[in-house]
This record gives structure tokens, sequence and C-alpha cells, in this order.
């Protein structure tokens, strides 16, 4: 069966206010070109890119040392540690750490892996009420929406939406959409919950197996200022945080922001090591196919991700389709080659959703093959029997028609006679390849027979 | 079989074959002007640098610059006159919620993106760099290094509980892309560079 949501529906949704989709992909871009400004800064960029690559190509090919390693270190420091093989087991974790202290409240900063895990819904369901901290992710969390982007959660938003969200919830006054007074308000209220709350969940960007530490980025504050005043800070981590050494963190600390935003570096880098005294700090290192996906050769790669968005900003489809339209925590390019390792089939339409140009790669500070692994999807997916029925029928006449000279020369000729006797045949609704398109003018003859007629 | 060993077992099964780690000490080769290449970096993320001789510069500046009665609080012995002094990690971090102004020392700033780099034992309580609504930073010229790999060459197998890198004010442009200083954490961020 195939999924009612897809790719494309979705971004046709989006597609819909043409104006927004301009502003979308000019928004997105500038951010990629301020990428390019900090990167070009940098003499030795590639040669940091390919460190990291390496690093992270290491760090693949001995994860279970690696985990082991940062256990340990992490124990003796004090830390309390805990596993999860998927995301259930995760969200329970997480609950029980809570009950067990009988909070009921809870302050998040941001972790792309709880959205994965669908957390807020969960712990919501169990009577723990959830305030997202990082400005983007409160407005996506008052809106009731995803975030649509890892770095810039609600990248998709009008000042004016923001306003009226703020209207509703925090009680600005109706029609005010000055970032600056929407920031303050939220500083204002965020606050108040940041000394109040007795428990705080982060991510985590780095966790160095030599050290048993682990490094928090932010640039708002929101995840010190949570984790600091809380009695339990609960940090969740998907495998393939791990690094090896203290000192790689200068070549991902180079990498991160500048891909990121072109900032030389995020406000913070936090290195949380040992609990404060008299205060527990819990990780939870969380699998949910992780090592699925490392057992996939051609796909292990994707597991190097520091979730930085470059490959989402360069994005012609992303940019233009938004990160709702993938319908996936995790949204554009790479977001494309990590979904269907955790549901091939819902998730089949997303490595479709490409016009493999190659620019994720080009921009991925960690050398993924982002576009290959599009296009190895996408033959695991018609293998697998994921395509719809019509792109599975019309890959079939297409198959037959180019291993048969006669039957491609046929159909040549009629696809010219119809284009230019009656485009309509083709040009109409039933033809998605024709939404936003414009009809070439078909050629009087093909080459054929234009060499037929000349080679005398 | 518990989750710990299910996992460990599936990602021994499924991991390549072991590539070697890289060298990265062969990023240790700036040669950049640092003070000068620092200044501009923390500026253009927001920061302000003062350029300083010694402490008493420093509370002229204060004096001269924060005029209305506010809360300031230090970790820094040579300015307990013009502040409150905390010199151990006793104090309970909510009492920090009404901070206007700390000044604090760091043990390393970094040229190429404007950090400061601060352990727990610099900052006494953990929270206040983060909660006060200013932060002042004091950091010696010689201790500036071109770049994070020089940082972390520095602070090599350092102990600590928990220690970070701030760079400039807090911020977020997450309305509309429009940058605001002042998000969750300091409103704006000062470093005195001292010249000895």
């Amino acid at each position: 069966m195939q999924n009612t949501t897809n790719h494309a529906e979705l971004a046709e949704v989006f597609n819909n206010d043409e104006a927004r989709v301009d502003w979308h992909d000019e928004t997105l871009w500038w951010i990629r070109s301020k990428r390019d400004v900090a990167v070009n800064k940098i003499s030795n960029w590639e040669v940091l890119r390919e460190t990291a690559s390496q690093i992270k190509n290491n760090v693949l090919s001995n994860l279970n040392n690696y985990l082991q390693q940062f256990e340990g270190n992490a124990i003796a420091n004090g830390i309390i540690i805990h596993w999860a093989a998927d995301a259930k087991e995760h969200n329970q974790i997480v609950l029980s750490i809570l009950e067990k202290h009988s909070i009921h409240q809870m302050v998040k900063s941001k972790s792309m892996l709880t959205e994965e895990c669908h957390l807020n819904d969960f712990l919501e369901e169990n009577g723990i009420n959830v305030i997202d901290s990082d400005l983007g992710e409160r407005i996506v969390q008052l809106a009731k929406e995803m975030p649509s982007h890892i770095v810039l959660p609600c990248i998709h938003k009008k000042k004016e939406e923001i306003g009226e969200l703020f209207h509703q919830h925090l009680g600005t006054p109706a029609g005010n959409a000055d970032p600056q007074f929407l920031t303050e308000t939220a500083r204002q209220h965020l606050r108040d919950t940041f000394l109040t709350r007795r428990a705080a969940l982060t991510g985590i960007n780095f966790a160095i197996a030599e050290t048993g530490e682990f490094v928090v980025c932010t640039n708002e504050g929101n995840a010190d200022m949570g984790a600091h005043l809380a009695d339990v800070h609960i940090a969740s981590m998907g495998i393939e945080k791990i690094i090896p050494e203290r000192k790689h963190l200068g070549v991902f600390l180079r990498l991160l922001t500048r891909s990121a935003t072109g900032q030389p570096i995020t406000t913070y880098s936090s290195h949380f090591k040992r609990p404060n005294k008299g205060k527990e700090m819990h990780i939870i290192i969380v699998d949910n196919g992780r090592s699925i996906q490392l057992g996939r050769e051609d796909f292990r790669n994707s597991l190097k991700c520091i979730r930085c968005g470059a490959c989402m900003n360069t994005c012609p489809v992303y940019r233009r389709s938004g990160g709702h339209s993938y319908h996936n925590a995790i949204s554009g390019p790479i977001g494309s080659i990590l979904a269907p390792n955790l549901d091939m089939e819902k998730y089949a339409d997303l490595p479709f959703a490409s016009t493999l140009c190659g620019s994720c790669t080009n921009v991925c500070p960690v050398k993924i093959d982002i576009h290959q692994q599009l296009y190895k999807w996408r033959q695991v997916i018609v293998k697998n029997g994921y395509v719809p029925a019509a792109k599975k029928a019309s890959m079939q006449i297409m198959d037959w028609t180019l291993s048969s000279p006669t039957a491609y020369h046929t159909a040549g000729k009629a696809g010219r006679l119809v284009l230019k006797y009656a485009p309509f045949m083709v040009n109409n609704k039933l033809n998605p390849w024709y939404k936003h398109r414009d009809m070439p003018e078909p050629p009087k003859e093909s080459f054929g027979e234009w060499y037929k007629k000349n080679r005398k | 079989m518990t989750s710990r060993e299910k996992i460990l077992s599936a990602i021994k099964t499924n991991q390549p074959d072991l590539a070697t780690l890289p060298d990265v000490d062969f990023l240790l080769q700036e040669d950049v002007d640092i003070p000068e290449k620092f200044i501009a970096s923390l500026t253009a993320i927001g920061g302000q640098v003062v350029m300083v001789k010694n402490h008493s510069a420093i509370k002229a500046f204060i004096a001269e610059n924060f005029i209305h009665p506010s809360r300031k609080i230090t970790t820094v012995s040579e300015l307990e006159d013009i502040a409150e002094y905390i010199e151990d990690n006793s104090t309970v971090p909510h009492s920090l919620e009404n901070v206007d102004y700390a000044i604090i020392e760091a043990d390393l700033a970094i040229a190429e993106n404007g950090a400061i780099w601060v352990t727990e034992d610099k900052i006494r309580t953990r929270v206040l760099p983060f909660i006060t609504q200013h932060l002042a930073v004091i950091v010696k010229k010689k201790d500036v290094v071109p770049t994070m790999h020089y940082a972390y060459n520095k602070i090599a197998a350092n102990d600590y509980g928990f220690a970070t890198f701030i760079a400039g004010p807090s911020k977020t442009a997450d309305i509309e892309q429009s940058l605001v200083l002042g998000a969750h954490g300091s409103r704006s961020m000062t470093v005195f560079l001292m010249a000895q």
C-alpha cells in the first residue's frame, strides 16, 4: 500500500502560495551564501572536510569499541548511562527518570533525536508538560507543528504568523510582529520556565570517547540555562554522535557552524563532563535503526552527519518545497537518505524528491555522498516494490521501449505527432511532468531520420 | 539480552573494517596577527573588545559605563571592591537570576572566531555566564591563540566538570532570519584584553 501523503503532494500544498515559495527560496539561499563567505575565509577548508570525513569513517568502523569506551569514562565521571534500542524505549527511559523524581514539567533544548522519537507527544500523553526552549522550536510547538529545518525550525513561518501565535499564547499585542520585541517576550517567558523546571533535556552534538564528556552547541544559551538550573539533566544522543578524542572537536566545531549559518562558531559550545554536586546527569544512547543503516554499505556514510543543515539550504528542491513536504523529523537531502532506513515504504517518495544535482554533496562538511545515496535508494526502493503503480507501469513501458529499436522509433514518431497535433493528450492534469513546465517544441524529425536522409 | 548488548552486538556485526584515524596535529599551522584577528572576529559577532593595561583600567571602564545601580558579580579577586565576589562553588544558581553584570576571567581566547574558553573553576557557578544580563571576560593578550586546534592543544587533557566556549552575546535569528542579540543568555559580551 502506498502512503497517502507524499513529497510531491505536500510540496504542491506549499506551492499554492507562490510569493511565500520565492521568499523561502531566497532566505535559504542567503544562508547558503553566508556559508560560502565563511568557508572562503578558511584557507584549508577542503583539508578540514577531508579530515572530518576520515575521523567519522574511523568512528563508524570502530563504533562498538568507542561506545563502550565512552560509556566507561562517563560512568567514571558520575554520569548515568542508558541504552535505548528504539524510540519507544528512549521515551520510556525519559519518563521513568522523571517519574522517579516525581517531576511533571520539563524544559527541553533542541534535539532532533527527540523529534525523531516523538518524545513530546509521548510525554504529554503521560501527563508531563514539555516546553521547548529554542525560540524556533517554541514557535513551532505553539503552532503544533514539526520543525521544518533541523537548524532553523520555523524558517517556513512569516513574522506576522509568529506575532499572531505570541498574541494568542503569550498575550502580546495583536499585530506586533517585530522580531526584537517577540524575541524579548520569549526571553521573559522562558526565563521563568528555566527557573522553575527541575528537569532539563538537551541533545548532544558530540560525545567524546576519550573523556566521557559531551558537547552541546547553541546560539541562544537555552541548553545551558535549562541544564544548569535543573536538578536532573537528561541528554539524548544517537549512537553515531561519538568522536574519538577531545582534540577532534577542533575539526568539527570549525566546520559545524560555518556550514550551518556562516557563523565562525556557535555562541556557546558547552562541554559537560560531570554532574554538578547534588545533581543527576543522564545520557540515553539511542540506536533506533542506526545499527541497521551501519550495515548497509551504500548508505552507512549517512551516519557521518553532524546535522548542520547545509544540504537543505543549498537544495533546489528543499528551498522550493519546504521542510514539511518531507513528512519526517529530518527533512531535505540528508533526511531523504536517513528516512528510508527507518521505513522504506512510508518514505519511498523521499529519494525521488531530488534533482540529483549534487550540490548537497559539495557543501557537506563531512563529505557524505548524499546525491549518490539518493540515486542508490531509488534503485533499492524500486527493487523492493515500493513505488506507486503508475510510476512502476511507466518504468516498465520505458524499459520495453528502450530495449526494442522498432518500438523506440515508433514511440518517438508518435510522441512528436502528439506534441504537434494533440498536445492536450500529454499536457493535462493526469501527467505530473507537465505541472509548472512548458511544452517543448517538437522536432520535425528524429536524429535517426535526419541521418538517413543526409548520409549520402 | 539487554538493549545495550543488542545494540553493541548489532554494531559489531555491521560496522565496516577498521579505517585509520587521521592525524590532526598537522592543522597547527596558522600564522595570523592574533590579537587583531580576535578583535575583528568578536566585533563581527556582536561582542566588544576593550584594551586595558590592568585591573584599575577595568574598574574605570565599568564605573564609566555601568552607572545605574545594578547587581554586579565577579569571580575575579582583584575586582572584589566593585562587585559581589564569589570565591567558591557554594552559590545557589537560582540566586543569580537578577544579576546584571558578571565579570569573569578566561584561560584562553581564539582569534579565528572570537570565542573565549572558561572552565568551571573560573566561573564557580555553571549558570553564571548564561544567566547574567551582561557578561564581561578578562583575557590576557598572550592567551589568544589562532584557531580551535591551538585551543584544544592548550586545553589538552585538563580536567573539568564543565567548561564552555563563549563567542559573543546570546543570539537568535529564528524569526525571519532577523538577528536579535539577547536570546536566553547574556545580552552583551565585553572582553577586556589585558596587555600583560
